[in-house]
């Protein structure tokens, strides 16, 4: 079980918080005319890499807030985590 | 009564307790401190059980966690349990046990027959022989195979222990309570760290309880237990026995199983039988020792050969002799120290010594105690069947290949030494990159990935005074890293005799002519020949030749087995072991029961049960209920001897007829509040919600980004920045979570709040065309006339002297109003309803008359909404705007989601207006059409219209659109029916929807 430093409410065991994807992926804007392409990118396309992942995770039976998280995903170390308004 | 072979002077037992058990139906007693083994042992009793494949006899070969062979099926206060290690299990009074495997018994076992069948059994036996005629696995091969080689038997009787849960946090946690972990822990501990001591047996001190050693002038054993004491007293500590470390988990997370009642005869009332830690570490201390290694002879499986170091231990740990002429047989100075402790309890024991001319302290003791011991010399063979009779041994060659004459020696025990093999499982299992040390020819730790060090023999290191050096330092390194404080120990003066190098041969060659089996790993009954077997037939990669033979694959974990096994690869292989690689080491270290891993999640305690607060009247009124999510909802509320079919169509015929009242508590309802509120709906909804006006309420779909339909329900404008969501009741926990990641990742610039509500608003539907009256009457101040108060209208009103929302929604379809109040409040309003409702013939309606109601009615619900369809094949369309955009919108253009003759929701009527269709029936054109029968659609939700009095299902069907009157097949494969049907209108009901407004 990971130990997640939830940005808001410190060091939390894993179960209280939710993967929430790659966090990298921005959202298209809305009523902006793309590609079927960019489209089919942003739903269905996500990197399965290996090593450093910036990714979601919702504490969901803690604050409810969503923040970024950058993780190794062959090793699982967590090298920070930061509110989502921030960057890594 | 006397014991043959019990000492009278030496051992840690209570001599003053006798304890009754009973091996095999036989009675036998033993004393408090002694296991299961040690009393047999005690008893002279050693045979066992059989083994898995051949079935020979088994006896002891070791004294704890190692033990390979003796296991047992336990009973225990009318419980059983199977394969339990007889040299971990404590003895209680009245403890009994029976051998497994063997039938019909253990001196008298049938199966032994496949003992002289060996030849036909080798490696890769069953891939090879159980494949053909095919059909004859399951009904010829398999029975008999797990009849003949299954281990113990479970119980099929409910568990009714208690297992417990615990999470603990600590700066050091320390696996073992040997040297090193004692002096680690004392070490950290006297420097403030928090810090929890493990110890998988009941006593602490691990080798410090059988060695000749002497620390700060105490012997091992007192100065183990003045370091216990003393730990035990301080705040910091946390010292358990009986508790196996058997997992090391990402983050430092390790679990512990601590056994807190098997070692008594009855669990007491309230207490747990076992306990699993999660432990949260800052730093981790692996103290887990070695286990000895094994040498490899002929029928080195017979009763009465153990390891020596297991011999030692039951003598000087429970008084026990496991024979009185005992041979040992050793390649490095380990096996002396049982002979000398033999020799000094009265038993003249013999040594042969793999080695040709070593010296050493340990080697003088035993030449001036006047031992017999034979240079180069090895033990060919076992001689006995049940039980060690004598050995033939032979000298062996300096290149160790070629064997001098068989003689014959007397004895009734071989006690075996083959070396240590550090206990890695734990550091391993960290992710710590193991390498081989060839001082030792084991593996050990190499490079640490999370916080954990290992020390002592588990590290490969071989004497005290290193162990104990090493093990203070850290204890005090590590926890002045944590606590900043600097209280160092200093080393106590230690004495211990030195030993030499061990002999790296451990696999005695066969002499000619005789084909002895020589086994690797004794619990699974693979032999040294079985591996060769494997690699001619091209078995390379370790991991294949292990699941090929099963080397090492038994309830053991080939503690004994593993490194043997990769040495023969090794050596067949011409590679160094390095080479060969090594098994990957996953916990569990050893096994963990599933009511330990389950803990209290067990019936109604494995996930929690919501309950509405009317929950006691719908008891009280013989609601039967069915779970709905994590929700206890009645079903229906049973009058007499009613089936659910007719309770339920009793229940909806009076909705339509009269008036109903159903508790929609458990619908998802979200706060929404603030400025952006609006324009966050018209953002997740796929229709216009900018211009919904204050006191009206709006029905709503969501997509996810893909396109498909993801929840719908009502929200309401209760004032300008303030509005209220609802869910299914299914979806409210995904949905909260949707809007928050929307809100704080993708539009953070929205100024809205969200917030769930679900338990604080109580909900009653009151539906039917005598719902208006009703309403009226409960809320005789409220204008509740189609003008006062429209369809989709809201107001607020006062119920009896409770506030009250009041939404004029239906799911019914017909004239229907919600009313909701405080949860606490909501038992109160359900009564009021029940009773103003009485002259309106009001009845209360349960989730299966709900369903009915909306199928007839066309509305869809969870299984039209299953994750697969889009508003189209819903009949929603007309709930997606052209116009704006929204979450999922781009996806509706796809190809498939556009095409011409896509799935759509119908309604499905049986032609004879008699049989009912099974959910999830699949449509066919031509019931008798070649297979696979193409499919054209599923049936979603059936019912039994109350309006007509017919079989109603609805189903989502490709072209349903053009498909209306057409005649088509319902098949149920699974329920062995066909079914003529005709394809209408989901709208069976009503479907101008006149009702609803009316």
């Amino acid at each position: 079980m990971l130990h997640i430093k939830c940005p808001h409410c410190g060091m939390r065991s894993q179960n209280e918080f939710a993967y929430g994807g790659d966090a990298s992926v921005k959202r298209p804007e809305l009523n902006k005319e793309i590609s079927d392409l960019e489209w089919d990118n942003f739903v269905y396309l996500r990197k399965s890499l290996r090593g450093k992942h910036l990714e979601l995770w919702h504490h969901i039976s803690g604050c409810r807030q969503w923040f970024k998280v950058q993780r190794d995903t062959s090793t699982h170390e967590i090298f920070k985590t930061v509110k989502a308004n921030e960057d890594i | 009564m006397s014991q043959n072979f019990r000492l009278d002077n030496i051992g840690l037992i209570n001599r003053d307790k006798k304890i009754s058990f009973k091996f095999n139906g036989k009675s036998y007693f033993g004393y408090e401190g002694d296991t299961l083994a040690s009393a047999l042992l005690a008893n002279g009793i050693h045979l066992i059980g059989r083994s898995f494949k051949y079935h020979r006899p088994r006896g002891f070969f070791g004294a704890g966690v190692d033990e390979p062979y003796a296991i047992v099926q336990l009973y225990r206060n009318n419980e059983t349990e199977p394969n339990v290690k007889s040299t971990e299990q404590e003895l209680f009074e009245g403890l009994e046990a029976t051998s497994v495997n063997c039938w019909p018994s253990v001196n008298f076992d049938i199966g032994a027959i496949n003992n002289f069948l060996k030849i036909f059994l080798p490696a890769g036996f069953y891939y090879k022989t159980f494949m053909w005629p095919k059909s004859f696995w399951y009904k010829v091969y398999e029975p008999f195979i797990r009849k003949a080689a299954g281990l113990g038997v479970a119980s099929i009787k409910h568990d009714k222990e208690r297992y417990e849960h615990k999470y603990e946090y600590c700066d050091l946690l320390i696996a073992g309570s040997g040297p090193s972990g004692l002096a680690s822990a004392y070490a950290a501990a006297k420097n403030g760290a928090r810090v929890i001591l493990a110890e998988d047996k009941p006593r602490f001190g691990g080798t410090l309880l059988t060695s000749e050693v002497n620390i700060g002038n105490q012997t091992g054993k007192e100065w183990a237990d003045n370091i216990i004491t003393e730990l035990k007293e301080m705040p910091n500590v946390t010292v358990k026995n009986r508790s196996q470390i058997f997992g090391y988990y990402d983050h430092n997370m390790l679990v512990m199983s601590e056994k807190l009642s098997d070692h008594l005869p009855k669990t007491k009332k309230y207490h747990p039988k076992q306990r699993l830690w999660y432990i949260r570490a800052k730093e981790v201390l692996i103290s887990s020792g070695s286990i000895e290694r094994p040498l490899v002879f002929g029928n080195n499986d017979t009763p009465g050969v153990m390891l020596s170091s297991a011999a030692k231990e039951y003598l000087k740990v429970y008084g026990v002799l496991i024979g009185k002429k005992p041979l040992i047989f050793t390649n490095n100075d380990s096996g002396y120290e049982t002979a000398i402790e033999f020799k000094k309890n009265g038993i003249i024991p013999v040594i042969l010594d793999t080695r040709k001319d070593p010296k050493s302290e340990i080697i003088d003791e035993a030449k001036n105690l006047g031992i017999e011991i034979k240079f180069s010399y090895v033990v060919v063979a076992a001689k006995g069947y049940k039980k060690v009779k004598s050995a033939e041994i032979a000298k062996i060659s300096d290149d160790k290949n070629e064997l001098g004459l068989l003689e014959s020696i007397n004895c009734d025990c071989i006690c075996v030494s083959g070396f240590w093999t550090p206990t890695i499982h734990l550091a391993s299992q960290s992710g710590n990159k193991i390498k081989f040390n060839k001082d030792i020819d084991a593996f050990v730790p190499g490079v640490s990935k999370q916080n954990e060090t290992t020390l002592g023999a588990a590290n490969g290191t071989l004497t005290l005074e290193e162990t104990l050096k090493d093990s203070f330092d850290s204890g005090y390194e590590l926890s002045k890293k944590i606590t900043n404080n600097d209280n160092k120990i200093s080393l106590p003066v230690i004495i211990e005799k030195k030993s030499t190098q061990h002999d790296k041969f451990w696999c005695v060659p066969l002499p000619k002519g005789k084909t002895y089996k020589r086994f690797l790993d004794f619990q699974n009954d693979v032999a040294v020949s079985d591996v060769e077997i494997a690699l001619k037939e091209g078995y390379r990669s370790i991991e294949h030749v292990k699941r090929y033979t099963t080397l090492g694959m038994a309830t053991d974990q080939g503690k004994t087995s593993n490194l043997n096994g990769l040495q023969l690869v090794s050596n067949i292989e011409n590679k160094i072991v390095p080479e060969v690689g090594h098994t990957t080491f996953r916990p569990p270290y050893t096994p963990v029961t599933i009511g330990t891993i389950v803990g209290r999640e067990v019936g109604k305690h494995s996930r929690p049960t919501r309950k509405s607060p009317m929950h006691s009247w719908h008891e009280k009124n013989n609601a039967v209920f069915v779970d709905a999510g994590v929700w206890l909802r009645p079903r229906y509320y049973k009058q007499g001897n009613e089936t659910l079919f007719e309770g339920s169509k009793r229940e909806a015929k009076n909705v339509r007829t009269n008036v109903g009242v159903c508790d929609v508590t458990t619908l998802g309802k979200i706060d929404i509040k603030g400025p952006d509120a609006a324009e966050l709906l018209n953002r997740v909804y796929t229709n216009a919600w900018l211009k919904l006006p204050i006191g009206k309420a709006r029905y709503g779909v969501m997509l996810r980004e893909d396109g498909i339909v993801m929840d719908d329900g009502t929200t309401t404008r209760i004032s300008e920045t303030h509005y209220h969501m609802t869910t299914t009741t299914a979806q409210a926990a995904n949905i909260l979570s949707h809007l928050e990641y929307y809100l704080q990742i993708v539009w953070p610039e929205l100024n809205v709040n969200v917030v769930s509500t679900t338990e604080q608003w109580a909900g009653a539907a009151i539906a039917g065309p005598k719902s208006r009256e009703l309403l009226q009457k409960l809320f005789p101040k409220i204008d509740t006339s189609n003008e006062g108060l429209p369809f989709m209208g809201y107001v607020e009103g006062e119920l009896f002297g409770v506030h009250a929302r009041i939404f004029r929604i239906s799911f019914s379809g017909e004239l229907a109003y919600e009313i909701n109040v405080e949860s606490d409040n909501g038992n109160y309003m359900w009564q009021k309803i029940m009773e103003i409702g009485k002259e309106f013939e009001i009845q209360p309606y349960g989730t299966e008359a709900l369903s009915t109601l909306r199928i007839e009615m066309g509305h869809v619900a969870g299984s039209e909404l299953d994750g697969r369809t889009i508003p189209y094949d819903n009949s929603l369309e007309g709930m997606v705007s052209k116009k704006k955009d929204f979450i999922g919108k781009r996806s509706l253009n796809r190809q498939a989601f556009v095409a011409t003759d896509r799935q759509k929701v119908v309604g499905v009527v049986p032609l004879d207006k008699k049989t009912s269709i099974p959910e999830g029936s699949h449509l066919v054109k031509d019931a008798n059409a070649q297979l696979p029968n193409p499919k054209l659609g599923y049936i979603s939700a059936s019912c039994w219209s109350v309006e007509f009095d017919n079989p109603f299902s609805l189903a989502i069907l490709k072209d349903g659109k053009n498909m209306i009157g057409q005649k088509l097949f319902a098949m149920s494969p699974l329920k062995n029916k066909t079914i003529p049907v005709e394809i209408v209108s989901s709208h069976y009901v009503d479907p101008k929807g006149e009702r609803v407004r009316s």
